[in-house]
């Protein structure tokens, strides 16, 4: 029993067999998986780009008095007689965040994830849009090198942090930047075209294709939290491309809507903003949320626990994600009452998280644990995204914000969601469908260093950051040392940079384990992890088209430990339930 | 997921909503496009009201009777395609050809006359003393030119795919068992329209 896999209806595949230029394969590909792994290798890219900025920030931070070794090889506009310019960074915070956001965590969750994982998963031959999934990819790589270039114009690349507030983004006369503003704004366009275009398609591709007998409810919790999110960024994107367009015509063609000087309001463009920036948060969350379900539970050889309320709290946590954008304005001189309603549904963000947290740890409550490299990232990303969750209901409610805002509180918080949280996932997430991408597994060992590495350090470098806002460091500041109110924190500020500089160390040994199990990695079969779900029921890398045959879904997600089934402890979605024994219809 | 696992028995094909890709992807794409309509249109009220003495009188700088007409002009667009739409479908092909060409037509008069008032405004238009009505002239010249700028933008691509629509009608490629291109083609076409109904009433009626 429960031994055979993926009968079904369904016709032979056509396209199997026929040969593609190198082309057509690799480069203007439009096999979801190939434009997965497109976006993998740009991603993992802006991610160290992202990080060395960071490690320049923190290099200053802790060290202003000093010059930076190796500053020499850098432009005189960036690193002038050894020491990082003020100018330059303003640039670096703007940019560490912009690009970690658009050009590495937000493109890896769903350019990468999404691509991979909707058709694998929902049984399906590939997107519903082949080439507008393509067009998708090669719109993100012009918005990424325009990105690059900006460093290297003349007054160098976006200044005014990576929220953009106007006037100081509209007006090149007081951030000192004119065409790196610009330029960052363009390609804010293209990145937000591309990825409306990736939602318009995973959106499609879920509510059109799935195999028969792929309930809504019988959907594995990534794909619901890659939909869910898809939608979030169908709705908030253009809105923030609106935007976009609207300041950049502020700066180019004289047009004057956020600045005051010619009747606008700079407030309108933080509403505009977190209005987009909200439900942002929640796109570089939720699809970390949906691995972590997925690895969890396959983790812990137990159903997740909470199917349906793990469905149900995506849900309401996307839809609360749009009504909470004020939250990010409490010091903008909002109305107190509305405040209140901002602090409101802000707060009520803690009950669906909470559900989650407790659901993923009954999933594991005396589960039989499979520590690999993947469950240990999920893990670490539950108590993470714990922490994270908790210092935001601090900032959620007004009078504590008042105080915290623009704090390094802040920059700690959103560390814990960001990287702690969706980081954490998409480590747990590459090491657990690196097999299937490549067909070999990483090695196992190295990941568990990485691992270890990765959590001391991220929390050594973060913690801190909460007792440094609370007294009083502030954000994106050039040199701590020149405020009579820091002086006793130095030394905290160099125990943070060197932590950050052996984290992003840790990075490389990750990147190193990536690239030689390309080559060398142990071959992995189809089903390493002895998942439930469809993308493990077909050969590792699978090939263009996915299947043989369409499967047909007779189980839910994740039935592992099935007590019907004697000689394992998994039951994929796709097994046919023997006629004979009431097992199938359980 | 007992209860899920109950309903196996059968094995209905899972059929999704039972319409084609193109026409879902269309619908949701048209989503987005209306979020990033409310971007433009929310930010022109909240500009409008903040500053509601620097803007003119309706038909004090902006030639309401010629755009009436031009809206006018619009909805018939609107009123063709949805006759070629229909002609697809019965498999008419001389309906095809003449109500594509009769909506690309009308479409691209709709741009015509738009380039003509843009032109018009930017040489001859006067507002607040200075000559010449440009996105420069304050909040109300960023916003006009901003939003009716992108839904010209909009009829633009509209009318570029209607060309080439026409271009394969007059090559048979549409007919009563090919028309979704024509379908989805004109569900963009319609929303580029509405869209057009509400500027036109709040940027030149009130």
């Amino acid at each position: 029993m429960a031994t055979i896999v993926a009968e079904a209806t369904g016709q032979a595949i056509l396209h199997e067999e026929h040969e593609q230029s190198f082309l057509r394969k690799y480069v203007f590909a439009t096999d979801h998986k190939v434009i997965a792994i497109q976006f993998l290798f740009t991603t993992l890219f802006f991610l160290m780009i992202g990080g060395l900025l960071a490690v320049l920030m923190r290099y200053q931070i802790a060290w202003p008095a000093k010059t930076l070794p190796g500053g020499g090889i850098l432009p005189e506009t960036m690193v002038a007689s050894g020491y990082i310019l003020p100018e330059f960074y303003n640039s670096l915070v703007t940019m560490h965040g912009s690009i970690m956001v658009f050009f590495a965590i937000m493109p890896m969750l769903v350019g990468v994830f999404a691509n991979y994982l909707i058709p694998l998963q929902i049984g399906a031959r590939d997107m519903a849009f082949p080439r507008l999934n393509m067009l998708s990819f090669w719109l993100m790589v012009p918005a990424g090198i325009l990105t690059l270039a900006s460093f290297f114009v003349i007054g160098g690349a976006a200044a005014a942090g990576w929220t953009l507030y106007a006037p100081l983004s509209a007006r090149p006369d007081l951030s000192g930047v004119h065409l790196g503003q610009q330029i960052w704004l363009v390609s804010l366009v293209l990145i937000g075209l591309s990825s409306i275009l990736g939602s318009v398609n995973y959106i499609t591709t879920t509510i059109n294709m799935r195999a028969p007998g792929m309930t809504w409810f019988r959907l594995p919790l990534t794909v619901w939290a890659l939909f869910i999110t898809a939608i979030l960024g169908l709705l908030a994107m253009p809105v923030l491309s609106a935007a976009g367009i609207m300041l950049l015509f502020d700066q180019t063609i004289g047009t004057t809507f956020f600045l005051p000087a010619g009747g606008g309001q700079p407030l309108l463009w933080q509403h505009l903003f977190w209005f987009f920036g909200h439900p942002e948060v929640y796109i570089l969350i939720l699809p970390a949320m949906g691995f972590t379900s997925e690895i969890i539970a396959s983790g812990s050889r137990k159903p997740i626990f909470g199917y349906k309320a793990m469905v149900w709290a995506i849900v309401a946590i996307a839809f609360l994600g749009f009504i909470v954008w004020g939250h990010h304005m409490f010091q903008s001189g909002m109305n107190p009452t509305l405040g209140l309603s901002f602090t409101i549904s802000t707060l009520l963000i803690a009950v669906p998280s909470a559900i989650k947290t407790f659901n993923w740890m009954g999933t594991m409550w005396r589960g039989n644990l499979r520590l690999h490299t993947p469950m240990l990232f999920a893990i670490g990303f539950v108590a993470m995204f714990a922490i994270g969750g908790l210092s935001g209901i601090f900032m959620a409610s007004t009078p504590v914000d008042i105080y915290i805002h623009d704090t390094y509180f802040i920059v700690a918080h959103i560390h814990y969601v960001l990287f702690g949280g969706s980081l954490f996932a998409l480590f747990g997430a590459i090491y657990y469908w690196y097999p299937k991408m490549f067909g070999r597994m990483m090695n196992e060992t190295l990941g568990k260093i990485h691992f270890v590495l990765t959590l001391v350090f991220f929390n050594l470098v973060f913690f801190p950051m909460h007792g440094l806002g609370m007294k009083g460091m502030m954000r994106r500041i050039y040199d701590p040392t020149g405020y009579q109110h820091l002086q006793g924190i130095q030394d905290t500020n160099q125990l943070i940079s060197i932590s950050a500089f052996c984290l992003y160390a840790s990075g490389f040994l990750f990147a190193f384990n990536f690239f030689w199990s390309l080559r060398k990695g142990r071959k992995a079969e189809a089903n390493p992890w002895d998942a439930t779900t469809l993308e493990w029921q077909t050969p590792s890398p699978p090939k263009h088209g996915n299947w043989k045959e369409i499967p047909v879904v007779y189980h839910g997600p994740h039935e592992f430990s099935h007590p019907d089934v004697a000689d394992k402890d998994w039951l994929a979605q796709n097994e046919r339930p023997d006629v004979t024994s009431p097992a199938g219809a359980h | 997921m007992a209860q899920a696992a109950t309903a196996t028995a059968g094995r209905a094909p899972e059929r999704g909503l039972d319409v084609y890709n193109q026409k879902v992807g269309m619908w949701v794409f048209l989503c987005s496009e209306v979020m990033f309509f409310a971007g433009l249109i929310g930010s022109y009220v909240v500009l409008r009201f903040g500053a509601s003495d620097s803007w003119a009188q309706p038909g004090e700088v902006l030639n309401v009777p010629i755009t009436a007409v031009n809206t006018f002009v619009l909805i018939c667009s609107s009123v063709t395609m949805v006759k070629a739409f229909a002609a697809a479908e019965a498999g008419d092909q001389k309906g095809i050809k003449l109500y594509l060409v009769l909506t690309f037509l009308l479409g691209a008069t709709f741009l015509g006359v738009q380039v003509f008032e843009y032109t018009h405004l930017i040489q001859h238009g006067e507002w607040q003393g200075s000559h010449g009505f440009t996105p420069r002239a304050g909040l109300y010249g960023s916003t006009f030119f901003t939003m009716t700028g992108f839904h010209g933008f909009h009829v633009l691509l509209g009318v570029i795919c209607l060309g080439w629509a026409s271009l394969q009608a007059f090559r048979g490629r549409w007919g009563s068992d090919h028309y979704h291109g024509i379908e989805v083609l004109g569900l963009y076409w319609h929303f580029v329209d509405l869209v057009w109904i509400i500027l036109f009433t709040i940027v030149y009626l009130i």
